[in-house]
């Protein structure tokens, strides 16, 4: 049998009842190879300290809920293993540019109030009746905004993202890509109701195409794409409106 | 009563705690050596419209040896600018299709570093030929 393997996990710590600001605590992990930084966290909290504090659930990256700076970069801690980063220090913080709740929690509120304001539904072009029958799409149709469909709102892009940081208005690449997988629907009729926000001060000009959304994104969706797609859309929008006025610009 | 008390970390330094910033920070930072480059052409302008000798003046000092490691710095520069514009391109663009499928990013990069490439080489072919 081989021997027992230990990694130093550095957390940062923050207790909003007694604690001025966060700091950091190293606990000394016994890990095997087939172990999370997620189950890392969890061996801390039944082992070390029972009040260590985040957010998990399906540990299959699906729910999006174990978001967490490790060594500085936005992951999901479920699929990032232990065994990567062995001999060196595992450090682990709550996801950058969020308000820590407390330990590794964020408070996602602002997030969940964007999400609400992309309308992030099929706003359909005109009203339709039950026997009309189903919509019809082509599978070019689908593709169209098939990857956008992929997001599982971990905010990991928002972690990624300095002008989110430097300005927690910037509606951010996450609902960015939500409000463009509708746009692209050819279901979907609301895409000049969704232009006033993608053109809004807290729109989609607030991006500087880092790109590290993109990079960190774990299900592929691309939000930097639906966000740099959309500068262009609101600039079409913008000229075009010269041309024929459409009247109610704000 | 609420015991929340949200802490909202500094962005202070936010460029430097992250290799992927600081490349960031880099590329964007090459702009000024394009802005460099496009005020000494300017001057050039400038000084064709202010005569002959004030013309002769700023073509001799473009061969100075300062002004040559100074080309030289901007055209690593640019190059350098040329190549990490082309490498965001596949985010910036709408998908283009071909033949039903998607471009992919490794196509579009490589199509944008040809086009740069060829069209500098034909720049460089047709000032030598006027030149000559």
């Amino acid at each position: 049998m081989s021997e027992q393997k230990f990694i130093e996990i550095e957390v940062l710590r923050y207790k909003p009842e007694s604690d001025e600001a966060p700091h950091s605590e190293v606990y000394k992990v016994p890990f095997t190879d087939d172990m999370s930084v997620l189950q890392g966290a969890q061996y801390i909290k039944d082992n070390f300290d029972g009040s260590l504090t985040y957010r998990w659930s399906c540990r299959m990256a699906i729910c999006g809920s174990c978001g967490m700076m490790i060594n500085g970069v936005p992951k999901l801690s479920c699929e990032t293993f232990i065994r990567d980063y062995y001999p060196n220090r595992i450090t682990i913080e709550a996801l950058a540019h969020f308000p820590i709740e407390k330990d590794l929690v964020v408070d996602l509120s602002g997030f969940i109030e964007k999400l609400e304001s992309v309308q992030p539904y099929i706003i359909p072009a005109e009203k339709r009746s039950l026997d009309q029958g189903e919509y019809i799409q082509t599978p070019a149709q689908v593709q169209d905004y098939m990857q956008f469909t992929s997001c599982i709102n971990c905010t990991l892009c928002y972690a990624a993202c300095p002008q989110f940081g430097l300005n927690p208005d910037f509606i951010g690449p996450g609902a960015m890509a939500l409000l463009h997988r509708y746009n692209m629907d050819s279901r979907d009729g609301g895409a000049e109701q969704r232009m006033e926000l993608v053109a809004s001060e807290e729109g989609v000009f607030n991006c500087s195409a880092v790109g590290y959304c993109s990079e960190v994104c774990p299900k592929h969706v691309d939000p930097a794409n639906a966000v740099n797609i959309n500068k262009t859309n609101a600039a079409k929008d913008y000229f075009l409106r010269f041309l024929s006025p459409k009247g109610g610009a704000k | 009563m609420s015991k929340r008390k949200p802490y909202v970390r500094s962005m202070d330094g936010w460029w430097k705690k992250n290799p992927f910033f600081v490349e960031y920070v880099i590329h964007e930072s090459t702009a000024l050596f394009v802005l460099a480059y496009a005020v000494t052409l300017l001057v050039g302008l400038i000084r064709l419209g202010q005569g002959e000798a004030a013309w002769n003046g700023w073509l001799a000092a473009l061969q100075s040896p300062g002004a040559l490691v100074f080309h030289l710095a901007l055209l690593v520069a640019i190059a350098y600018h040329a190549y990490t514009w082309f490498k965001i391109m596949p985010i910036t663009l709408p998908p283009i299709r071909v033949g039903g499928e998607k471009l992919s990013p490794c196509a579009i990069i490589t199509g944008g570093l040809v086009a740069a490439a060829v069209a500098s080489l034909g720049l460089i072919v047709l000032v030598w030929r006027i030149a000559a």
